[in-house]
């Protein structure tokens, strides 16, 4: 029998070295005469930069260089656009504005670079920061979304006419003739707030430059090390191939680490040539709250048209989106929004602009969920609106716009963030919503239990939240498989890993394709010298993208093994097996040879060959997927909250995913509890206070609240597997999916706990004392 | 660089069964003093601040966080960090127990939180899942959900408890 | 974030300490547990010239019965000893009751009875609980040493009594009287975070069941732990029915305290928290002493 692999709970190839310490990560990186660096940043948030005085800083014992913009003379140039800006268009507006390696002119966040310190540790380059003196000129922060966009506010860049970063709108079908239809229209402002990606590690450079080989070598905690590589060499003037990007085990990245070019990979490599010493920065968790990019502020104005019988004959959402100080991620985040705003349901007529804002506000990029979250939160709340005012049950009206199974693929007729028609490929979506709904036992808690629980004076609420999350988007990735003389596999791809447990689900894949054991398969990702095609691990896409690049070079190699053994074994190729690390003769089992013999025999050292032979047991090979495989979800969830405290305790909460194939259950488990455990601390815990002045004050895991081990519920697990008809493997991607739909979800849930009261919550995140201030303004109404 | 060490101690440590024997500046945090000065990397830094417990050690067999102690402190002590359970071809049970059950992701906060579970199991060899959730109320994990961590403590228990 | 430097000095005898601080006065820092002060350090926030480290004196590191049949604990106690100690268990329920709530298991094996105390956090549960457990503390500089209530102990946010050259070295805690009852209800964001508002109750009981004693003493709810003088007032003499508790727990929470806003919770959300808390506290502890006769 050829042992499965693809769809069973492997257990991990890469944890013995992790769970021993023996993982290396960027901070582990130690070079003989290597330095440190430290950067002094902005307290203010916006404000005139007059002068610098470092000559102290230079003076410290122990400082070897202090760098300001100026220092840095004609390689002082801002970041390159990270995604390429729109399409000239009717109804687009772009202005791109990149960050700055050191702030030259003016700073436009707080916590922004102004100068580096480069010292024998970094306790001393710390206190040499403390050294450097600079004049500033405070000038008013630009903070609030819609005041921003006032005649008379004060610009985050002066050489623009207002803080409008871009502006684009988008339409399907004729939004107001459905509105005059419609038996009911409903309104509603929607707020969301930032949050933290808050990875475990913070980012980190470790920069190397050889003068002697002339050669580049980084160890930079990046998602995306081939863009990184190819970018670094072109600003200092190198060929690619003198520059070698490393992402090695990555403490985890959800977003934030792919900003490609940060100030700090602009600078610490650049630094690093100039002195002709290693260079190491680490951010530490202050620098990680003020100078690691953030997501999920928007302002809606949504309105949403219906028939008596709950059917939703259009949608209409102009937004605002937060941007922060530069753009360089141009609209992925407001189109994923748009792309996400009518959920899993056919909507026809749906008319949407959104307008990015320039902030004085850290810099704002995709974290996981980017702008998903949103467009869910706001569909699912004009649903549940909908639902009270035709007086409807919350399930009912939701199934009743679900698309149908026979709809698909299912064309939205707007561009998603690649700026591709959106297409729903494929899915059944209410059999999710039905799994979803048995696993909580919806009818028996709402029928039987909770009238007895009210009774007793318990609030406890029960909520149910479809979504659909796209993933798996293009360009394209690549993937090496080369068979080894020791009959193991050597896999190189692209992409950075930072906790999927790429090692593992890429080697299933490859040891299903060729017979051997999952552990006999070597993964390298991240690493430009191993192979140097391909964008990064970013949208859900690595198992899709990737692994299916590892799919068709593993099925190449499969060919050329069979073809080299057929002429081994003198035996035709569709009677041969690949097993245990042989390729064997169907019916006679001891006529083999070893994947390491043929291995050896594909690149002879003496003799002639075939014209056009390739050597070795090896190919590379690319996917790119025509359009992004649209996933789905439903989350269910029952909660209790105390309403005189308003802590809350989940009871019970279920998640039914749609992701396609699964590669590996238990791997896709883990994604999926970690995105519900972000996706609860968007819901109530994590949010990110700046104040007037664009100060952020609770830049601290103190303050900001990471959800821990005692707030999290035991999440139960259902899957349904609908293939994504987009790639041979039929995957999906999940690794955003847990957190999209939680504050949409929860916010359901404590208003259908608080049966009593006229509740309605517009705004993520919640907290307790906002949900305490809501029910005043409840009271007083 | 004489200049700045100033007031410099000389410290003996005893670290994962080894002593050490080295001159360290004050200020200079246990963390750091194990990562860089030891070369063993596999306790990690995540916050600096005391909350996040990725650096988690056991001095004499409590749990501590390196980032909230000075190298100096631990003179005369003796202090096990995740180098000290198990080795890549012989984990320790917990390891175990944490790879069978998915336990980790990035394995970022890991070390922390295996040498949490160690004195929290020897403590408590028993723990029911409240139990668990508390012990690790201390380690903060942004890739789990935790789920798959408290499955990997009930296990280890099991193998602990055989 | 790593600390700037400073002279370090690591006494082994109480009097060495003593004469440390004699010596340098405010340019030395106490180093006792560090999980408030090394944060503090690594943020820069404060840079202290001279640590003095209490970590080497073992003399500061105990937990004794008192003469009184209450309990005597050394500052340097760790906070996982108090939490295993039998004795405390049985003379001190409240601190026992406590003490897993406080922080988490890695601070609670490094952080210390006294430099909690010292460190005169008003959102510290162990500050409000010594004044609601009527605590006295032994202060001691080169010369000589006095004893301080704990309810005069604490002046403002962060600020005690303690004059530079003195170190707190021992908490002693009475023993409650018979019919005594005792609560402690807290609430946080998460649960091992400091408490948005927290309330420890004592009361005692007469042969009558009537409140003959109380004392209520809130967290986070001011500068300093938040003594509920006028709630504690209404229920002297009285039967501790609902209606009574209610009236004292409102008492407490509009005329007792002066909470402040933070981006957390608002004073009004913080005064609604300490209502709340109180009626429940005022429960429990009323509940317990009617049930410890």
């Amino acid at each position: 029998m050829i042992k499965k692999f693809i769809g069973k709970r492997v257990m991990r190839n890469e944890d013995p070295r992790l769970l021993t310490g023996q993982a290396q990560f960027v901070d582990d990186v130690e070079i003989p005469g290597m330095l440190h660096a430290a950067f002094l940043r902005s307290d203010y948030a916006h404000a005139r930069l007059l002068s610098i005085d470092v000559s102290a800083a230079r003076q410290h014992p122990g400082v070897v260089a202090v760098f300001t913009a100026e220092d840095m003379g004609d390689d002082w140039f801002p970041g390159p656009p990270l995604v390429s800006p729109p399409p000239t268009a009717k109804d687009v507006t772009f202005h791109s504005r990149r960050q700055v390696p050191l702030v030259k002119d003016k700073v436009r966040h707080a916590g922004e670079a102004i100068a580096v310190v480069i010292a024998e540790s970094r306790y001393i380059a710390e206190d040499a920061v403390e050294d450097i003196l600079v004049e500033f000129e405070p000038l008013e922060a630009v903070v609030d979304l819609e005041k921003a966009l006032e005649v008379n506010s004060v610009l985050v860049h002066d050489d623009l006419e207002s803080n409008l970063a871009a502006q684009m709108f988008q339409q399907k079908g004729d939004y107001e003739a459905a509105r005059q239809q419609a038996d009911l229209v409903i309104q509603r402002r929607i707020v969301i707030e930032r949050g933290a990606a808050a990875a475990m590690e913070n980012r980190g450079i470790v920069a190397h430059w050889d003068a002697k080989s002339q050669h580049l070598t980084i160890w930079d905690t990046t998602q995306a090390p081939i863009p990184i590589r190819n970018g670094t060499a072109a600003r200092l003037g190198l060929s690619e191939h003198q520059v070698r990007v490393i992402a090695p085990f990555i403490g985890g990245g959800f977003g934030p680490k792919i900003m490609m070019f940060y100030a700090e990979e602009l600078v610490i490599p650049w630094a690093a040539k100039k002195l002709n010493r290693p260079v190491k920065w680490i951010e530490d968790r202050r620098e990680n709250f003020y100078a690691t990019t953030q997501e999920r502020g928007q302002v809606h104005d949504v309105e949403i048209a219906l028939s008596r019988d709950g059917h939703i004959l259009g949608l209409k959402d102009n937004f605002l989106h937060d941007t922060g100080a530069y753009d360089p991620y141009g609209l992925t985040i407001p189109l994923n929004t748009q792309s996400h705003d009518m959920g899993g349901y056919d909507i026809k007529n749906y008319s949407s602009e959104f307008k990015v804002v320039f902030t004085n506000k850290t810099i704002v990029t995709p974290v996981r969920g980017a702008g998903r979250p949103q467009g869910i939160f706001v569909i699912e709340r004009m649903m549940d609106a909908a639902a009270k005012e035709l007086g409807m049950d919350a399930v009912e009206i939701r199934k009743r716009n679900l698309i149908p199974p026979e709809a698909f693929p299912y064309e939205h007729k707007i561009i998603d963030q690649a700026f591709a028609p959106l297409i729903f490929d494929s899915g059944n979506y209410k059999a999710v919503v039905d799994k979803a709904l048995d696993m909580i036992g919806y009818d028996k808690f709402v029928k039987e239990e909770q009238p007895h629980l009210r009774v007793d004076g318990k609030y406890v609420g029960i909520a149910i939240a479809p979504f659909v999350e796209t993933t798996g988007v293009g360009p394209y990735e690549g993937a090496r498989v080369t068979v080894e003389a020791s009959g193991k596999i050597n896999v190189a791809t692209g992409i950075g890993t930072q906790g999927q447990g790429h090692f593992t689900s890429f080697a299933q894949i490859v040891a299903e394709q060729l017979g051997v054991e999952v552990n006999d398969v070597r993964i390298v990702t991240g690493d430009t010298t191993e192979f140097h095609w391909g964008t990064g691990t970013f949208a859900s896409r690595g198992a899709v993208v990737a692994g299916n690049a590892v799919h068709a070079a593993s099925s190449i190699v499969r060919k050329k093994i069979l073809k080299l053994a057929s002429k081994v074994l003198e035996a035709p190729e569709d009677e041969l097996e690949l097993e245990d690390g042989q390729v064997r003769v169907a019916d006679i089992p001891q006529k083999s040879v070893s994947l390491g013999e043929l291995a050896v025999l594909a690149n002879p050292l003496r003799g002639a060959v075939e014209p056009g032979t390739e050597p070795g047991l090896e190919s590379t090979a690319y996917f790119g997927p025509q359009y992004g495989a649209t996933a789905f979800g439903t989350h269910a969830m029952i909660l209790e909250v105390d309403p005189e405290t308003m802590m809350i305790k989940i009871r019970r909460y279920v998640t039914v995913e749609d992701c396609g194939t699964v590669l590996n259950p238990l791997i896709l488990e883990g994604q999926i509890h970690g995105g519900v455990s972000m996706g609860l601390g968007n819901a109530y815990y994590e949010k990110l206070h700046f104040d007037e002045n664009g100060q952020l004050l609770n830049a601290s895991f103190a303050d900001y609240l990471v959800v821990s081990a005692t707030e999290m519920p035991r999440i139960e697990v259902g899957h349904l597997e609908t293939r994504s008809t987009l790639n041979e493997l039929g995957a999906k991607g999940v690794g955003e999916a847990g957190a999209i739909p939680v504050p949409a979800l929860f916010a359901q849930a404590l208003e259908n706990a608080f049966h009593d009261r006229k509740l309605e919550i517009l705004e993520m995140p919640l907290s307790p004392n906002r949900l305490f201030e809501l029910l005043n303004e409840e009271k007083s109404r | 660089m004489e200049t700045t060490l100033q007031n410099v101690f000389d410290l003996a440590v005893t670290v994962n069964g080894t002593r050490y024997e080295q001159a360290v500046e004050p200020r200079i945090l246990l963390s750091d003093f194990l990562r860089h000065d030891l070369g063993l990397t596999g306790t990690h830094v995540g916050c600096e601040h005391g909350v996040c417990g990725a650096c988690t050690v056991l001095l004499d067999g409590e749990p501590v966080r390196s980032c909230l102690m000075f190298a100096v402190q631990a003179h005369g002590r003796e202090v096990t960090t995740v180098e000290g359970l198990g080795t890549i071809d012989h984990l320790h049970p917990i390891q175990e127990a944490f790879q069978e059950a998915h336990g980790l992701q990035c394995g970022f906060c890991t070390p922390g939180i295996l040498t949490t579970v160690k004195v929290f199991l020897e403590q408590n060899p028993n723990p029911s899942e409240e139990e668990i959730r508390e012990a690790l109320s201390g380690n903060l994990c942004r890739c789990t959900g935790y789920q798959h961590i408290v499955d990997a403590v009930q296990l280890a228990a099991e193998k602990m408890r055989k | 974030m790593k600390p700037a430097p400073f002279e370090y000095h690591a006494p082994t005898t109480t009097e060495e300490a003593l004469s440390l601080l004699a010596e340098h006065g405010y340019d030395a820092k106490i180093l006792a547990g560090g999980q408030s002060l090394i944060p503090m350090m690594n943020f820069r926030l404060v840079q202290p010239a001279i640590l003095v480290d209490l970590n080497n004196i073992p003399d500061l590191a105990y937990i004794n019965p008192g003469d009184d049949g209450g309990l005597r604990l050394g500052s340097m106690t760790r906070h996982h000893q108090v939490e295993t100690s039998p004795l405390v268990a049985e003379r001190a329920p409240l601190i026992h009751e406590t003490m897993p709530k406080i922080a988490y298991p890695q601070v609670r094996s490094r952080g210390t009875f006294g430099g909690s105390i010292s460190h005169a956090d008003p959102s510290a549960e162990l500050v409000a609980l010594s004044v609601a457990l009527d605590g006295n503390f032994r202060l001691r500089n080169r010369d000589g040493e006095r004893w301080t209530p704990a309810r005069e102990f604490f002046v403002g946010l962060f600020t005690t009594v303690l004059e530079p050259n003195e170190l707190l070295v021992e908490a002693s805690l009475p023993p409650m009287p018979p019919h005594s009852g005792w609560s402690l209800k807290e609430v946080a964001r998460r649960p091992h975070d400091f408490a948005l508002i927290g309330v420890a109750a004592v009361v005692t009981l007469d042969e009558k069941g009537l409140c003959q004693q109380a004392r209520m003493v809130l967290i986070s709810a001011g500068d300093v732990p938040m003594v509920a003088h006028k709630a504690v007032e209404l229920l002297k003499g009285q039967a501790p029915t609902a209606e009574a508790i209610k009236a004292a727990a409102e008492v407490a929470a509009t005329e007792d305290i002066d909470p402040s806003s933070d981006i957390h919770a608002t004073a009004e959300f913080r005064r609604h928290l300490a209502n709340v808390l109180s009626r429940r506290a005022l429960e429990q502890a009323f509940q317990r002493a009617a049930e410890n006769k």
